[in-house]
């Protein structure tokens, strides 16, 4: 009960911070959706020299990259802590932080949120919407919930692996690479994963599951039986990945001892 | 005073080398996205000879060497710029003996020689490791290339320095710095060869100054264009930098007319 006020307040001071510069708001997700058009601009060019992208049409990887765009938007609106070394350790707000009665990660959380990137998984809705139309798929009312607990799997799937690699600024505040890197491996997610050679297919599977955030999933309402078992396990591999992440984000937290002044 | 200039060439790549792990993780964040890109053109040949007049070989090898090739030309003017501009300092710059905007010019080019030498060299020796490419045995193909890419790092510096100055006539270029790079990625070719577009569309990229960023230099190096229609590439790039003078001289002019420093 406290905390959902306490959210309540974050909200409304974020709120107001944002409408102070209105214009880089709207920047921002104009920027954005040139930046999603691009993507799909590749799609529809490609498609244009093919009729099949390793077995897959031209609807059926819009329909992925619609979905795909929704966890990614939900995912960076509630995790948007790219300068997390640099702020909280470097800086020393981290003490500031966990002098407070509520849990570290969630003040976090609402302190860096980014309701913009929201308009990215509106545009993804759209797009999977469109898809769906012009793939004519059938639809049955268990497909909403099946849905939204898809998308909680792949948003785990994503803050697990994020909390992680945050989580290693505890150890050390050296700038390390390692999420820029993650940033362009998470691309990958967003095509079918029989393109990539055997290596590749595991790793995107097992090790760094982002084919869970984009091709798996959404295969389970395309007719593709090969990956639909694939997609049930998205909410499992989402569980593990961030419960894993929490582990660490709390050992860290555990062995964190300021930065000094 | 060609000296002054080297100097600043020199002390920009000193000053890279002096914080060069940064760069280590960028060979493998252009390496992550040429195996994407690899893999994604081959499955679109899938069993097709050629398309848009690329073999998949061609593909393959212009998908490495314009990432490769991005990596010397990009460079961030415009934001410098555009920060400079904000905090007043262009108006120190300004009085200093010397041509501000050739100064930033050899900034980016000390920036860029840094990372054709550490990154695109070693990156390139690493990708064709990786991937099956094909890159040029003729050594005039290499020196014609290096010739091209320097000037697609010229035509990119002026789209950016002419990004860059309009944050003399707007409070927040931000946005315009964004929609540009996104624009030089999707336009120059990095993305999907100019030919690969719908007719119309090419029609309307042949007149814009971007296909001479990657499309023309790429298409050299994988042997798409071949004897004398790689002179017609280079008059081109040529002519597109000469071309480019013009509206930056005019913004300058204008510019320095109505500098005020905000803040101060």
């Amino acid at each position: 009960m406290m905390n959902t006020a306490i959210i309540m307040e974050y909200l409304k001071t974020y709120l107001k911070t944002r409408l102070t510069y209105r214009a880089d708001f709207v920047i921002e997700i104009v920027t954005d959706l040139m930046f999603q058009t691009m993507n799909l601009l590749f799609i529809l060019v490609v498609f244009s020299h093919t009729e099949l992208l390793g077995g897959w049409s031209r609807d059926e990887m819009i329909f992925i990259y619609g979905y795909f765009m929704i966890p990614s938007g939900l995912f960076g609106c509630f995790f948007n802590m790219w300068n997390f070394t640099e702020r909280y350790i470097v800086k020393g707000e981290m003490d500031r932080i966990l002098t407070r009665p509520v849990y570290n990660l969630v003040q976090l959380i609402m302190e860096n949120l980014d309701p913009s990137s929201l308009f990215g998984s509106l545009t993804g809705a759209l797009v999977m919407g469109y898809a769906w139309w012009q793939l004519g798929l059938g639809f049955e009312w268990w497909y909403v919930p099946v849905l939204v607990i898809l998308v909680i799997g792949s948003v785990m799937i994503y803050a697990g692996i994020y909390i992680t690699l945050t989580a290693i600024s505890f150890f050390s505040d050296a700038p390390t690479g390692i999420q820029p890197m993650m940033y362009n491996i998470q691309n990958y997610g967003r095509y079918p994963v029989n393109i990539y050679n055997k290596v590749i297919r595991f790793v995107l599977t097992w090790v760094l599951p982002f084919a869970f955030v984009g091709v798996y999933p959404a295969a389970f309402f395309l007719d593709k039986d090969i990956t639909r078992g694939f997609a049930m396990l998205t909410p499992a591999v989402g569980l593990v990945f961030l419960v894993a992440g929490l582990l660490f984000w709390n050992y860290g937290v555990r062995k964190y001892r300021g930065a000094g002044s | 005073m060609l000296n002054a200039y080297l100097d600043i060439i020199r002390i920009r790549f000193l000053m890279m080398l002096a914080y060069r792990v940064n760069y280590y993780s960028g060979i493998i964040i252009y390496a992550i996205n040429i195996g994407a890109y690899y893999f994604l053109w081959q499955a679109i040949y899938g069993t097709s000879e050629t398309l848009g007049g690329f073999t998949v070989l061609q593909m393959t090898t212009y998908v490495a060497v314009s990432w490769m090739a991005r990596a010397f030309y990009f460079n961030n003017l415009d934001r410098e710029i555009a920060n400079e501009i904000k905090d007043g300092s262009v108006a120190v710059q300004m009085v200093r003996p010397y041509n501000y905007l050739l100064v930033k010019i050899m900034q980016g080019l000390g920036e860029g020689i840094f990372r054709l030498v550490l990154f695109s060299t070693p990156g390139m020796v690493i990708v064709s490791l990786l991937f099956d490419i094909r890159l040029p045995t003729e050594w005039h193909v290499w020196l014609i290339f290096l010739i091209m890419i320097f000037f697609s790092f010229l035509i990119n510096s002026q789209i950016n320095i002419l990004t860059g100055l309009f944050a003399f006539f707007v409070e927040n270029n931000e946005g315009l710095m964004r929609m540009k790079r996104v624009a030089v990625d999707l336009l120059s070719g990095l993305i999907i060869p100019l030919s690969f577009f719908p007719g119309w569309a090419i029609a309307i990229l042949e007149w814009l100054p971007f296909q001479a960023i990657t499309y023309l230099p790429a298409s050299v190096f994988t042997g798409r264009v071949s004897g004398a229609a790689v002179g017609d590439a280079l008059l081109v790039q040529v002519i597109w930098f000469v071309v480019m003078i013009v509206p930056i001289m005019i913004v300058w002019r204008a510019a320095r007319k109505r500098l005020f420093v905000q803040g101060g």
